[in-house]
Formats: C-alpha cells, structure tokens, sequence
C-alpha cells in the first residue's frame, strides 16, 4: 500500500511537473490576440482565450493582483475544483467582474476553463463541455 | 463584411452604451439601452441649499475624486465637520492629467516613469467637457479653474478605415461634404422628377430644392460636381493664391458608391452627438486642475494613501478602518456621525461593510468597463507642421479607433503629446489591458504610423494606461444595463443607515464626470434633510 502511494504520488508530481513548467514557458510566449472591431472575441484555444480576455485583470500566470480592491489568483485556487462555478463567473459576471456572455461563445468559455483549471498549479482534470456553458447561461 | 466591420469602429458613446447592454445582456437590451439616460440637459441648478446644518454634525466622505471633493466641499460649506479618506496620493480620482516624472504603477506592479516634456500632459480619463454638463463647469468657475477650447470636431482631421480608399486616410471635411453633396443630389433628382409630389406642396418643393443646392454644395443645376460650390465645402485641389499665383482649383468629389463602401460616414454623427458638439472644453493645463481646484479648498481635510478596508454603522454613527499605505502599520480608524461613501462599485463590493441587503446586492451588480489609452510625445508636432490638423480628433477602425491631437500650444516648435489609442468596452480593450504598457505603447506606434508615417521618426516617449488596471478603480466606469437598472438603481440611491453612496455609477450619466458631480449633490441634499429630520 505504501509502496503504491508512494509511486502514485511520485508519479502525479513527475507528470504534473513536466507540462507545468512547459506551459508556464508557453504562457509567457503567448500574446493578447487582436481581432475584428465588435464585442465577439477571436481567439480558440484556452492559452490565447486567458491571455486575451483574462490578464488585463487576473494576471500573468493567474497571480492575482491587490489595491484599493483586488483581482483574485486564479493560481492554486480550491474555488475552480467544481468546474460549474469558474463556468458561472465568466458567463454572469461576479461583483466587479463583467459577464462575458455576450462576448464568448460556448466552446470559448469551456476552453478557458479547462485551461485555467490546468493550469497554474490546478490540476482538475474532469473538463467541461459546451453543454455546461449552455447550462450556465440558463441559470441567469 | 468590409462596411459591417466599419461599423464597429469610430463608435459613438450611445453605441458603446447600447454594447455595454448587449455585453451584460440580451439583444433584445439594445433598442431599451439607446434611449436611456443620454438626452435632455443636466439637472443642475446649482450649488445646494444645506441650510441649518446641526452644529458639530461630522461627516466623513470615502473617495477624493469628484464626487467625494464635491460632497466634503459642499458639505464644509453648510457648517459641517468634514474628513476625507483617499486611497491614492493625490486628489481627483478618475480627474487625472500624466506629467513628466510623474509615475504610473499598475496592478501587477509594472511601474512607467512618464517622460513627457516640461508643460506637456496627458489625460488617461476625462479628457473633454461638453457645453452642456453645467454643473462641471460651475464648478470650475467657481475654483478659478481655467478653460479653453477642446477641439474635438476638427474638419481637416482624418476617418481612414484599412478597407476603403486603399488605406489612405480622408479628410472629414470631404466625407461630410460628399455625403451630404450625394444625398442632397439624390433628393433633388427625386424632386425635380415629380417624385416627392404625394409628400411635398409645389411651393415647398422649390424651397427644398434651393436649401439642398445650399446645404449640399450643388451646382447651378442642382448637381453634386466638380465645381465652385462644392469645393467651397470639401476644399480645393489648389487654394486661390495672391498676385500671380492664381485662381482656385474645386476638387474632385468621391464617387457616392465609393463613399457608401467605405463605412467612413459612420464616424461622422459621433461629432454631433449632444455631449460631443462643439464647443467643448478642457481645463488649461491638465484635466486634474478641477480635482486639484477643489483639493486647495479642502486644504487639510484629505488623508491620502489610505486604503478602506471596513465600513461599520449603526444607529449612532459610522466607524471606518482604513490602513496607511506609506507607513503600513496597524489599522486605524476614523468615527464619524454620518458617511457619503464615493468608492467605486468594484472596489466597495469587496470591502466589508454594514449595509441593508438590498444595497449589498446593488452594490454587487455594479461591473467595471475597460478602458486603454496611450499618450504619446513627439519630437515636434508633425500633424500641425505637416498636415495642418490643429486639435480634434481622427478615427479609425484599426485597434487604436481614435488620434486626437493636443488643443493647446498650437504652433509651438518643441515637442507634443496626443492621445494615440482609446479602446474601451469592445474585445480589443480587453487584449490592450492584458498588454504590458510598452507593448501597448509599441502597438499604438505600429498601428498610428498607418495614418501618420511620421510616427516611427518622430515618437520620443509614451505612457499607456490600462483602467483595470488601476488600483483605486478597477476599472473605468460602473456598467449598468436595463435590467439592473431596474432592480438595483433605485436602491444604490437609497440612505443606507448613516451612509449614503455618490459617483458616476451612482448617476444615469455614466462615465462622466457631470454624473459624479449630480450624484454628489443629489446624495448630500437627500442626506442634509434626513440629518436635519434626525436631530430635530
Ligand atoms: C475586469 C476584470 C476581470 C476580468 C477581465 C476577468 N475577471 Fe475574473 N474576477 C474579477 C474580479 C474583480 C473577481 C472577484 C470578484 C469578487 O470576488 O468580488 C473575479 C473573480 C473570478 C473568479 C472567482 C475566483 C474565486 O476564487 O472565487 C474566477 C474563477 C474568475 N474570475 C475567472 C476569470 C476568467 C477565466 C476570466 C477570463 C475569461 C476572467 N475571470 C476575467 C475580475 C475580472
């Protein structure tokens, strides 16, 4: 048993350490995409989505920022284990943060999720889908 | 695509207003979004009566921008014992003007040290005052604070789109001539061939017609063409000169089918807007000369870098605990009987503080809008030299949308400052903000250069500020929709226990500085009456 921990732990720490360090190397490579004039943003993949739409506020590396107010890390955050609620926040909007339902198509909102909560030391593997988005935007 | 593109660049603010309501909503929100808030002139009437203020009543105001300034001021002035919290060191808030040496840290804290030349600025907020928002420009008069003409309609400024006229930027004064030289071609057309008959008396007609020769710059036969009457509007391909230089030379008109393609006449209601007529104003010197105006009055009365962190009530008073951000150290706190609280929504709904649960919820659906704007210095001022554009402001659909040169220092040889990109609320604001500020800097160059390729030689330093960014506001401007209008307006306006809230997200004219000041003064003559009512 305690062999068996063991080598599991080793093994999720020898896995995980890999692609985070690649991805925190990608990160910094990857820049803000400009598109077309209008509210609809451009880009796909969760990398380019969070770059885009997120670090204005959120950060490099989801590190958070403090002022008067702050923008929470999205770093190492417990509150992204249940993938419905960073699904919630971004299509309705949380206090000072505005909704992006309007601005995001479903697939969007699916892709930065599952990029911010495997990422930045998160590591929730069960994705979400277009389905739960879709749920999301129901709900308000 | 080409023209649908176009549409979305040179947006006015009663189209970002109507996008605001698109982005917090459904479509179905934009028709109801156009008609709010944006017509009739502002309600002031000016300063408030407060008379028979109880003796030694304290009031204690959140925020120095301009509605906490307007309040303290007001306030102190009806006899009332007045203190101020201000998390920033300096007074103004949003009211902000960027110098030389001045520097700008971010969150995240990315710091810019501004380079700008002696007597040079920059305003990362307001920037320009319209004629008809009274209450501003009272109070400037009543500070001493100076005004001078902004130009903000500048007919020899450019509309350029990268789909229409091969990238070339147009004069406005020729897309405002054509247009209205085609239409009133086209309506004449219409009139002369008996076809407007079932709308319009013969007598009518005949005076239609003279007024569209005038307003359309047509020819003797009522024709948009080359000619004296035109060029008279749109300019000249050569300007009469003196002695032997010679007679004018009318210029050609753009063909209507060009003009129609290129989408550049969507830029063109944006100057004739209410809020965007001429004549505009600026204070001389900096947009910052109100805050700091007001700040001189109040001579003592502001504690700067104090950041609020709780805000306490009951039935006897209000307890503030704020922490120094120069000495850090313990908390400290601040009593007062009464409290007009002006921190942003964004920032406030993060601050725990006693308040019904009607004002928390909406204080709560309060979101801040982006904003990005870049300011430039140039080694000398090119677009007055070279392309006589004095002032105003040139649009475009590349991501910049907006040029807007400096109103003051006209014909001055050293250096000048313009205003090299303004995004705000659309997907690109957000990729500008996610920028660090010399990649937001070098964008504005690349994309500037398109209009004026003096750009790369000329450019000396630049500042660029992204609103989210801001730690004292997270953001440019509350972002209401019909919706939460409707269910939380009415409430943020309520007399919260011994609070009441004040800012421009506490007023129908977002974004400005008039809707702080209104909402200042609407808020403490409301709060003077419940005092007044309290003691007696
Ligand atoms: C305008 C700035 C802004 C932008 C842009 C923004 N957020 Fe936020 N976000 C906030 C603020 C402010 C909060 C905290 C609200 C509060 O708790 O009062 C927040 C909260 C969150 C939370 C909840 C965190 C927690 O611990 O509960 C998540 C998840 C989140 N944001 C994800 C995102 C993602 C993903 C994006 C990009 C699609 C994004 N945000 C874009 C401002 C922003």
């Amino acid at each position: 048993m305690i062999h068996v921990s063991f080598s599991r732990r080793a093994l999720a720490i020898g896995l995980l350490a890999l692609p985070l360090s690649l991805s925190a190397a990608l990160a910094q490579d990857v820049k803000p995409t400009i598109g077309p004039p209008g509210l609809a943003f451009a880009p796909k993949t969760g990398a380019d989505l969070y770059v885009t739409v997120c670090q204005g506020c959120h950060m490099p590396g989801g590190k958070g920022a403090v002022g008067a107010g702050m923008y929470p890390a999205l770093n190492n955050n417990k509150n992204l284990e249940a993938g419905a609620y960073p699904v919630h926040v971004i299509v309705n909007g949380l206090r000072g943060m505005p909704p992006f339902r309007a601005m995001l198509n479903d697939d969007q909102v699916a892709a930065v999720v599952n990029y911010v909560r495997t990422n930045f030391g998160n590591s929730y593997s069960d994705a979400v889908t277009g389905d739960d988005v879709k749920l999301a935007r129901s709900a308000n | 695509m080409g023209s649908e593109t176009q549409h979305e660049s040179g947006m006015s603010r009663r189209d970002l207003l109507a996008m605001v309501g698109m982005a917090a909503g459904s479509a179905a929100m934009y028709q109801a979004m156009t008609s709010l808030g944006l017509a009739g002139e502002s309600t002031y009437r000016g300063s408030p009566n407060l008379s028979g203020a109880p003796k030694g009543t304290s009031v204690l105001i959140l925020g120095a921008g301009l509605a906490g300034l307007t309040a303290a001021y007001e306030l102190r002035k009806a006899g009332y014992k007045v203190s101020i919290l201000e998390y920033n060191e300096r007074p103004g808030g949003r009211n902000w003007s960027i110098r030389g040496g001045d520097k700008i840290t971010e969150l995240g804290g990315e710091t810019q040290t501004c380079g700008f030349a002696k007597g040079h600025y920059f305003n990362p907020g307001p920037w320009r005052i319209p004629y008809n928002h009274h209450a501003v420009i009272d109070y400037c008069r009543q500070l001493s604070v100076a005004l001078e003409p902004f130009a903000c309609l500048n007919h020899n400024a450019y509309f350029h789109s990268t789909n229409a006229f091969g990238g070339k930027p147009q004069r406005i004064r020729e897309i405002d001539a054509d247009l209205r030289g085609h239409v009133s071609d086209l309506l004449s057309k219409s009139a002369q061939q008996d076809k407007l008959d079932e709308s319009i008396s013969k007598e009518d007609k005949e005076v239609l017609l003279a007024a569209l020769k005038n307003w359309g710059g047509l020819d003797n036969e009522n024709r948009y063409t080359k000619s004296a009457a035109a060029a008279s509007l749109r300019g000249y391909d050569r300007y009469p000169g003196g002695g032997l230089a010679g007679p004018s030379a009318p210029s050609e008109p753009m063909k209507l089918q060009d003009l129609l393609k290129s989408g550049l006449w969507r830029n063109l209601n944006n100057f004739f807007q209410f809020e965007h007529q001429n004549t505009m104003l600026q204070p001389v010197g900096g947009m910052d000369m109100i805050g700091k105006g007001f700040a001189k009055q109040l001579n003592g009365l502001i504690r700067y870098n104090a950041k609020v962190t709780e805000i306490k009530q009951d039935e006897r008073g209000v307890t503030v605990t704020y922490v120094d951000q120069k000495a850090k150290g313990t908390p400290k706190q601040v009593k007062a009987d009464w409290c007009v609280c002006t921190i942003p929504a964004s920032i406030l709904s993060q601050i725990p503080t006693t308040v019904s649960p009607k004002m928390k919820a909406a204080i709560d659906a309060v979101p801040y809008v982006t904003s990005v704007k870049v300011g430039l210095q140039f080694k000398r001022r090119f677009w007055e030299e070279d392309e006589m554009i004095y002032g105003g402001i040139s649009s475009t659909n590349l991501p910049i949308n907006t040029i807007s040169y400096p109103s003051d220092n006209f014909g001055s040889k050293g250096p000048g400052v313009l205003l090299g990109a303004y995004q705000i609320v659309q997907a690109n604001s957000f990729a500008l903000a996610s920028m660090s500020a010399p990649e937001r800097i070098a964008f504005a160059l690349e994309n500037g250069s398109k209009i004026h390729p003096q750009y790369k030689k000329e450019f000396d330093n630049g500042v660029a500020v992204s609103w989210h960014r801001m730690p004292f506001t997270l953001g440019c401007g509350g972002m209401w929709n019909p919706s939460t209008r409707k269910e939380h307006y009415s409430n943020i306006c309520q007399i919260d226990g011994r609070m009441v809230l004040a800012g421009e997200h506490v007023s129908y004219v977002n974004w400005w500085q008039e809707g702080a000041i209104l909402s200042a003064l609407d808020a403490i003559t409301r709060l003077h009456e419940r005092i007044v009512k309290t003691k007696a």
